[in-house]
């Protein structure tokens, strides 16, 4: 049976790995070479990198940055951060990433999905969505570009429902509301948007005790569960966190 | 010597990365006198196979030769789904026809692709699998997997609501659909099995031109 994953995330911004709250408020939490490898140890089943310094702009020290953490990680890992092209993906792929994320470019030009799906498989092609509660329509999110800082008009679940036909292979949904508040993930989100595609989902924002993973894959039905705030400063280790939800009936990777 | 075939897909890279974490001599090339005095090839691919197996272009016949020779071959994801004959994957495609079988989607009716870990029986027989005892974890990431059709194969099957094959052995020619350079301490086992499977190999031969 195919498990639950436990996902890391490392936000990078100059060559450091930061975590804010809800994208601002920036705290250091160490160097990617030496957390990659370290979680890689501890038996995370993937890793997320995104570059947040520059979401505008592709940057060349990212593709060296992958290659650095690449050297000591074997499990997969997912980059993202100011990707827009097939051919930054192609470089980002062979510097030593497993899947590469997109989200601006992707809105811009979904046909960007279909493209990169076609060269690399659509499981290397990880969506990124950076989803933010309608204020305006309840029970809906918005979808949010360029680091979070522009919101859009664009229905998240119609947005994920289209870049699935598009060709990505995973959805990486990150709560913008819920992001590092370690109130839990936004689980109405996750549900309606699991439900609408059937493609992996991985829940993003807001972990903060081991009943928020069990809760994400439980009620909101995803794929896999991504952490930041409570792995780094050391709250739980993976085996805690693998632990408890083998404990309570969700099948890990132990 | 290992060499990975270097053709122009991503993943080259992490696949040497793990070749040398276990202190493997490896090499990263698609020369064919490189290709001819490996003590065995790796295949691997992060791609759609169309665009694999067009970017093999010529190196297709030189691998097919040298393993058909018996040196040993290990094919990984995309490497180990054109080891096969054909693949419907965006269009229909030939393969390299060294196992008998089709590269076909996973069944709809659950999430596709078929993304993770998942858990691999292993028989006991498949020598690229020794000292991992029964059954492991693998990563998994594809939405094609290859329905193996070859009565000389020993297969590894994984459970994703159906028996579906996750490797495959037919003679010296191996293939994974998993990836074994990202699955941590087991897949880097079977990456020393394998050089170990190459080293012996290297080592007869040498014996048997020396006699």
């Amino acid at each position: 049976m195919l498990t639950k994953r436990i996902i890391p995330c490392l936000d990078v911004k100059d060559n450091r790995v930061v975590k804010g709250v809800q994208f601002v408020n920036l705290r250091d939490a160490g160097d990617p070479v030496e957390l990659g490898a370290r979680y890689s140890d501890e038996g995370a089943d993937e890793l997320v990198f995104l570059d947040i310094t520059a979401t505008i702009r592709f940057r060349k020290t990212l593709v060296e940055l992958v290659e650095r953490v690449a050297e000591n990680v074997f499990i997969p890992f997912t980059v993202g951060g100011g990707i827009q092209t097939v051919e930054q993906m192609d470089e980002i792929l062979r510097s030593g990433a497993d899947k590469v994320s997109i989200n601006t470019a992707a809105v811009e030009n979904p046909d960007i999905l279909t493209e990169a799906a076609q060269r690399f498989g659509s499981q290397c092609v990880v969506l990124a969505i950076d989803a933010r509660r309608s204020k305006a329509k309840a029970g809906h999110w918005q979808v949010c570009v360029k680091a979070g800082t522009e919101p859009t008009d664009i229905d998240v679940v119609e947005w994920a429902v289209k870049a699935e036909k598009s060709g990505a292979g995973e959805i990486l949904l990150t709560s913008m509301d819920a992001d590092g508040t370690k109130a839990g993930y936004d689980n109405e989100l996750n549900k309606a948007v699991s439900d609408a595609v059937n493609i992996p989902v991985i829940a993003s924002g807001g972990a903060g005790k081991l009943e928020h993973l069990y809760d994400a894959i439980a009620e909101g039905g995803t794929d896999a569960v991504l952490m930041a705030s409570i792995t780094h400063f050391g709250n739980y280790t993976i085996n805690q966190m693998k632990e408890y939800l083998r404990d309570r009936g969700i099948p890990v990777n132990l | 010597m290992i060499v990975v075939i270097d053709y122009n897909v991503g993943n080259v890279k992490s696949v040497c990365n793990a070749f040398r974490h276990i202190g493997c001599d490896v090499t990263l090339s698609r020369e064919s006198r490189v290709i001819d005095v490996a003590d065995g090839l790796v295949l691997p691919g992060v791609a759609a196979f169309g665009y694999a197996i067009s970017a093999l272009g010529a190196l297709a016949e030189s691998i097919k030769e040298v393993a058909l020779a018996g040196k040993p071959l290990l094919g990984i994801c995309v490497g180990y789904q054109m080891l096969f004959d054909r693949s419907s994957e965006y269009g229909q495609h030939k393969g390299l026809g060294l196992v008998a079988g089709n590269v076909v989607p996973i069944p709809a009716g659950r999430v596709i692709p078929h993304m993770g870990w998942n858990m691999v029986d292993l028989p006991e027989d498949m020598d690229l699998f020794a000292g991992l005892g029964e059954e492991k974890h693998f990563y998994f990431a594809h939405s094609f997997y290859a329905d193996v059709t070859d009565g000389q194969a020993k297969i590894a099957y994984t459970d994703y609501g159906f028996d579906m094959p996750a490797a495959a052995q037919k003679g010296n020619i191996y293939g994974v659909q998993f990836h074994p350079e990202k699955s941590c301490k087991s897949g880097l086992q079977v990456l020393r099995n394998f050089s170990e499977i190459c080293e012996k190999k290297g080592l007869a031969t040498e014996d048997t031109e020396r006699n």
